[in-house]
């Protein structure tokens, strides 16, 4: 079972928001959707969810179109939280997942098991005005999962959470793809897609930048990072050929630089200068792709 | 089940079990309760209280008797007793709250009774009106006396003069039926209009509220939202007709234990004396067409907004189609058979109100009735064919703009090309 996007194109009057997309997501994986904010991810979401036609192009999953037939297999969690704020917890999350062919004990039964994972077991009388922010969180991401999808849909899923919420979140959404879920992903969090997405795929502007294994496109980039803290002023280090950036810390510096080779002629030079206490050659993490290939076209 | 029937039944059930649905509906009740009883009432609180006594000072000493004979016939509840100390004591008993107000009568020059009343508060116009209708009726018979008009002669001059109406159409409504027509009408018309304003409202309501609180995009994840759109309509409509019938048979049950305590009162006036079984029924099928018409209209209104505030300048339009319809058809009560009544009554914004207000006065062909039904069907069909459109972009647009101009956007997110 794969989700298969072809050529998909959405164009909403003179304005293409989505442009000849093409990404297939193997079953019970996790995709990362990245893209800088209006970059088309919501649009892609919501054509492979059906809210919109596409344009142009084909989205199947398992080679059938996607409907409202299909909806019972899909989860969604929406950027934009969004529940009843007068209804109790347990009614909506159960009335939202009769809706995707749920039966109501059946849902009552996976609500309480959620509700004691997140151990606020005492939320479900509740109604949702009355939980913070966060809970409500956890409270929409119960109604996006409670189905058991096959094919799962978080859109910005950690957002607005804080640290021990969103390991919760985190665990939960592991569980799930070990489960055999197809997960896509999108966050502006790096650092979350980094630890938890074996492909990648980053929007700009409609266009697919980077599509691939995050290993591979790590690989490819070519560009590392060198960390120098050392007791004399590294500045100067800027101007060395094969520096692509530098940014001065209270400790050292930190470098961009173009592949291994320049590290080595990098220490050659400062050897010598005094002591160094840090010389680290590092991967590039996906943030400085991300700003590289989206970041590069705002200046 | 159907995801159709869940948000069916989930829109219904938790409508109906909101405190503001039961408050309306109790009191909605009460009020019928009240309005329906309301011979029983007027007597409860008139046993409580004592008549009212109003002293009379007469200087004539001729003049009491007569006027309290007068009085037993205008209004019985209403005692006279003489007076005999002067102004000043009179004022004092009437502060001391022993009597209503003093009356002073004398005679003037030409012989005839003139009079003054005093009281606390004239604000209560009914015993004053009595006493001044008491004595004109003397100041008759005595001026009468005076210039030798005898009783029978007085009472020729004073008789109604006889004025028959009859219609000439067959089976054309004779002045009294048409009376009893108009009151049953109006307060049909009545129902209509609140439960047209009222449920349409409450439909927007609902969509801006699922929108706003942005549960609207897993709702149409998981169901298309004309389907949505169509269950809430239905929702809501099955809401409304079980509050009509609560409050129906609470005033069918009323009204028919009642019945005695109505007869010649306000009730026979209103009509509800022999309702016409047909009328009840072009009631409801105008109220429900009726309110698919205005219930569509709302809710891809309600799908344009991204907030609730806006809610209610963006119905602002539709709602003044429904009242300028109900204010043409109060004009219309009077003049039914008047040319823009009829022109009107095929307009399909306007002809819930007035083709039942000719259905219900009149005696019109029945293919004027079926032809209004028709355009009116008709016209839901488009909107709601329309309507699913714009409502189903619609969900998807938030902004702060909320102008008619979003239709056209909201037609452009959903077209496919």
């Amino acid at each position: 079972m794969v989700l298969q996007l072809e050529h998909v194109t959405k164009r909403f009057g003179n304005f293409t928001a989505v442009d000849s997309l093409s990404l297939n997501i193997p079953e019970k994986e996790m995709f990362g959707f990245l893209g800088a904010n209006g970059a088309g991810k919501t649009t892609t979401f919501r054509m492979v969810l059906g809210l919109l036609d596409v344009s142009e192009g084909r989205i199947t999953w398992d080679g059938k179109p996607i409907n409202y037939q299909t909806s019972s297999i899909i989860g969604y969690l929406p950027e934009e939280r969004g529940l009843y704020p007068k209804l109790k917890v347990r009614d909506q999350i159960v009335y939202l997942a009769r809706l995707r062919g749920m039966q109501k004990q059946a849902a009552l039964k996976e609500l309480d098991y959620w509700l004691n994972r997140f151990k606020v077991p005492e939320y479900g009388d509740k109604k949702v005005e009355e939980l913070s922010k966060g809970n409500q969180q956890k409270i929409q991401f119960i109604a996006a999962v409670i189905h058991k999808p096959k094919l799962l849909i978080l859109d910005e899923p950690f957002s607005g959470l804080d640290p021990v919420n969103v390991e919760q979140l985190k665990d939960a959404v592991l569980e799930l793809k070990n489960a055999g879920t197809t997960i896509v992903f999108a966050s502006h969090r790096m650092e979350h897609v980094e630890e938890m997405c074996e492909h990648i795929c980053i929007m700009h502007r409609g266009r697919p930048v980077v599509h691939g294994s995050l290993k591979e496109i790590k690989r490819s980039f070519g560009k590392k990072n060198l960390v120098i803290h050392a007791d004399f002023d590294p500045a100067y280090l800027k101007d060395f050929p094969g520096v692509t950036k530098a940014k001065q810390t209270t400790e050292g510096i930190h470098l961009q630089i173009e592949g291994e080779r320049i590290a080595e002629d990098i220490l050659k030079e400062i050897v010598g200068k005094g002591f160094i206490r840090k010389f680290v050659l590092e991967e590039p993490s996906l943030n400085d792709i991300f700003i590289e290939k989206v970041g590069a076209s705002y200046e | 089940m159907n995801n159709f029937f869940i948000i069916l039944f989930h829109t219904y059930l938790s409508k109906l079990k909101t405190k503001s649905f039961l408050v309306t509906t109790i009191l909605t009740a009460v009020i019928m309760l009240a309005l329906t009883n309301m011979t029983n009432i007027i007597d409860f609180f008139n046993k409580d209280g004592e008549a009212d006594k109003v002293a009379v000072v007469d200087t004539t000493g001729q003049l009491f008797e007569p006027l309290k004979e007068q009085m037993k016939m205008v209004n019985d509840q209403l005692i006279l007793e003489k007076f005999s100390g002067n102004e000043e004591e009179a004022i004092k008993t009437v502060e001391e709250g022993k009597y209503k107000g003093f009356l002073e009568v004398s005679l003037n020059s030409e012989n005839l009774p003139v009079a003054s009343y005093k009281a606390m508060s004239i604000a209560d116009s009914s015993i004053p009106a009595d006493l001044q209708a008491s004595l004109q009726q003397m100041k008759t018979v005595m001026a009468s006396n005076q210039i030798n008009i005898d009783p029978e002669q007085l009472e020729m001059l004073y008789a109604p003069v006889e004025f028959e109406k009859s219609a000439l159409e067959a089976d054309a409504k004779t002045e009294e039926e048409l009376n009893q027509a108009r009151g049953l009408v109006y307060v049909l018309l009545f129902i209509i209009y609140f439960a047209v304003i009222m449920y349409a409202n409450m439909i927007a309501m609902e969509v801006a509220t699922e929108k706003s609180s942005r549960v609207m995009e897993i709702l149409i994840s998981s169901v298309s939202p004309i389907k949505q759109m169509f269950a809430k309509i239905l929702g809501i409509g099955l809401l409304s007709l079980t509050q009509l019938a609560v409050l129906l048979m609470v005033g069918y049950i009323s009204i028919k234990q009642n019945l005695e305590n109505m007869e010649g009162g306000f009730f026979e006036f209103f009509g509800f004396g022999n309702i016409a079984g047909s009328t009840i029924a072009y009631a409801v099928i105008f109220f429900i067409l009726g309110y698919f018409l205005y219930a569509t209209m709302a809710a891809f209104l309600g799908s344009l907004v991204s907030r609730i505030e806006d809610v209610q300048q963006m119905i602002t339009p539709m709602t003044m189609l429904v009242i300028a319809g109900f204010m043409m058809a109060m004009f219309g009560l009077g003049q039914p058979e008047a040319p823009f009544v009829k022109y009107t009554s095929f307009i399909p914004f306007f002809s819930p109100m007035l083709m039942f207000l000719r259905v219900g006065m009149l005696n019109i062909p029945f293919w004027e009735i079926a032809l209004s039904i028709g355009i009116l069907v008709a016209t839901i069909a488009f909107l709601a064919v329309f309507g699913a459109r714009v409502y189903r972009g619609g969900v998807l647009m938030y902004g702060k703009s909320n102008s008619f101009k979003d239709i056209k956007k909201a037609l452009q997110l959903t077209k496919n090309e």
